[in-house]
């Protein structure tokens, strides 16, 4: 019993990381139908940046501040510069463009900071704590109560202020939602901004207990988008129980049947339900105007 | 007389594999040029999915990878002859993309793209972890495939670098002959029109399942055979060649140099080939200018490379 338990929140920890990258591709995917392949980046940009200031002698939470705030830019300049000039273009060259994005920040990482592993250290201490005979180590409760703050936050933003449902508008419709006056370029910025902090937070929140190098992003990427894709693509609570599912997934395989192959049984799954839900769990079914 | 596309291709293509040797200041070219060859190769089955059928693969480096394989296994355990390691390799990959293909290809877009990365990466697990027979990261040699030494005997002596560059450049031709062919057959056309809709294209009695099932069995096959050349090439292979990387490397190339048409997407892998050749003085920024380009070509020049090039060129002779 403590055994599962034990994997049951290494799952989980895994799975609220997941579930924030999901979120971050669900954001864009919703502004703009763009599947943002460049998501891990981010992910390792709020790690690495966090790392940099730290080292520079600027206390934890203003390294965390800085970290975010600066990824929030690289996304705002990556929509600039890159998607919004490619607007409607086919979906593989939007898949090719966001790769190569996601291959130039890998690489400017790699000249910038090196190939070494980096890390700072957990916000709360490292002694693990004992639950049910299980243990859990104190950060990898901030990552899993990042997610749920950052999921809540989410609900709150796109359903109780005009702003979030100028954003939900301009996904079911760009064309009406600029006919009623949202300015969808904003909508568009506004998501890269979001989603690209969201993905810098998750950063900050795991290093402590993942440690960070320059080519972490790209298992990330797939893992969301994966997730997003498992749970329902656009859809944010199909983002957050895609996450968690997969998170779970991984170290249930890990622990009762295979460590080397806890990434297959993710993808089994994936490839079963999509044989069956075409539109992953909680996606509606997309009717075509012909 | 005005020549066919078809056959304009075709020649095009044969004068740049017979001539470019005369160029080649060194046989370091030779190999580069093979490598070329074997990355078209994969690239032309591409262009039969995603530019015909207008369907999208995340994964087709897994069946480079099974590909690949059987030709450093199957000698060794089924004591098969690599050329026939080879066509086996291409049977499997075929039956598993026959297998996976419909349940798959039901799926649109991005769903099409998740399905298809998971399905490259369960074989690229396999490879990792499956470590007494493929020796895991470490990779495994190749069996050589002996016919540069039953050409010797016949009074041909080649180097290596020459033997492999015309072999795979013959490869290549017959690989662009039959998917010229396929253009303009009557599966071709069905499946230019689905790709244009899907919808449309039921609606005049096309099985649309079943062509686009074919399309995707075809270029998984290409895929395999580009894999098995290159193991059967290098005698040497690591589980890098069925890796997510691989995969995007295959779509690139063709959408780079342009994915409607062979040559374009020929041309876009004779360039991401290229590429890293000449950035080896700057090895560090390799991953930046790559990075770059793919998205700088994508934004200004959406229909590709070559196209674009081409339309330039008509532009100006007029």
């Amino acid at each position: 019993m403590p055994e599962l338990l034990q994997f049951l929140f290494s799952g989980v920890t895994v799975g609220a990381v997941y579930a924030l990258v999901a979120l971050g591709f669900t954001i864009i995917y919703n502004a703009s139908d763009v599947v943002n392949f460049a998501q891990g980046e981010f992910v390792m940009l709020g790690g690495m940046l966090t790392f940099v200031c730290h080292a520079a002698g600027l206390p934890l939470p203003l390294a965390a501040l800085i970290a975010i705030a600066a990824t929030s830019a690289i996304g705002v300049l990556m929509n600039k510069l890159a998607i919004e000039p490619a607007r409607g273009a086919p979906v593989v060259s939007l898949i090719i463009i966001t790769i190569g994005a996601s291959i130039f920040i890998r690489g400017g990482a790699q000249l910038l900071f090196g190939k070494q592993i980096h890390s700072f250290p957990a916000f709360s201490g490292d002694t693990p704590l004992r639950i049910g005979g299980a243990t859990i180590l104190p950060q990898s409760l901030w990552v899993i109560g990042g997610a749920v703050v950052v999921f809540i936050g989410l609900w709150l933003f796109f359903t109780r202020t005009l702003t979030g449902r100028a954003v939900l508008a301009t996904s079911n419709n760009r064309l009406a939602a600029q006919l009623v006056g949202i300015n969808t370029n904003f909508v568009m910025t506004l998501s890269f901004a979001l989603s690209a902090g969201i993905g810098a937070l998750a950063g900050v929140l795991v290093t402590p207990i993942t440690l960070t190098s320059y080519d972490v992003g790209l298992a990330l990427a797939l893992k969301g988008f994966a997730a997003a894709m498992l749970g329902g693509m656009g859809n944010p609570k199909g983002a957050l129980a895609g996450g968690i599912m997969l998170g779970l997934l991984e170290s249930l395989t890990a622990g009762y049947l295979s460590s080397q192959y806890k990434d297959a049984a993710a993808f089994v799954v994936i490839l079963l339900v999509l044989f069956f839900m075409p539109q992953g769990l909680f996606g509606q079914k997309s009717v075509d105007r012909v | 007389m005005r020549l066919s596309a078809k056959s304009a291709t075709l020649l095009v293509l044969i004068a740049l594999v017979a001539l470019s040797p005369i160029l080649f200041p060194s046989g370091y070219y030779y190999r580069v040029g093979a490598l070329i060859f074997v990355n078209a190769i994969a690239v032309t089955g591409i262009v039969i999915l995603t530019g015909y059928a207008g369907q999208i693969s995340l994964g087709h480096a897994g069946f480079a990878g099974i590909g690949a394989y059987a030709c450093a296994l199957a000698p060794v355990h089924l004591g098969l002859h690599p050329s026939l390691a080879l066509v086996l390799g291409a049977a499997i990959s075929g039956v598993i993309a026959f297998l996976v293909g419909r349940p798959i290809l039901r799926l649109k877009g991005y769903y099409l793209g998740v399905a298809t990365l998971g399905l490259g990466i369960l074989v690229s697990m396999v490879l990792n972890n499956e470590r007494q027979l493929t020796g895991g990261p470490d990779g495994m040699e190749v069996p050589d495939l002996g016919l540069r030494g039953l050409l010797k005997d016949a009074g041909l002596d080649l180097t290596n670098g020459q033997f492999w560059y015309f072999f795979c450049g013959l490869a290549l031709i017959l690989g662009a002959w039959l998917a010229l062919n396929l253009y303009n057959s009557p599966t071709g056309r069905a499946l230019r029109a689905l790709h244009g809709s899907e919808v449309a294209a039921r609606t005049v009695g096309i099985d649309v399942a079943q062509l686009k099932l074919r399309a995707f069995v075809i270029s998984a096959v290409y895929a395999s055979v580009s894999g098995s050349l290159l193991a059967l090439q290098n005698k040497f292979i690591t589980p890098d060649v069925a890796g997510f990387m691989h995969s995007i490397e295959m779509v690139t190339m063709a959408v780079l140099g342009g994915v409607g048409s062979i040559l374009g997407a020929i041309f876009g892998a004779a360039v991401l080939t290229l590429l890293p050749q000449v950035l080896t003085v700057f090895a560090e920024y390799e991953q930046l200018v790559l990075g770059l380009v793919m998205m700088l070509v994508m934004i200004f020049l959406p229909q590709g490379l070559l196209p674009s090039i081409l339309r330039k060129v008509r532009g100006k002779g007029e």
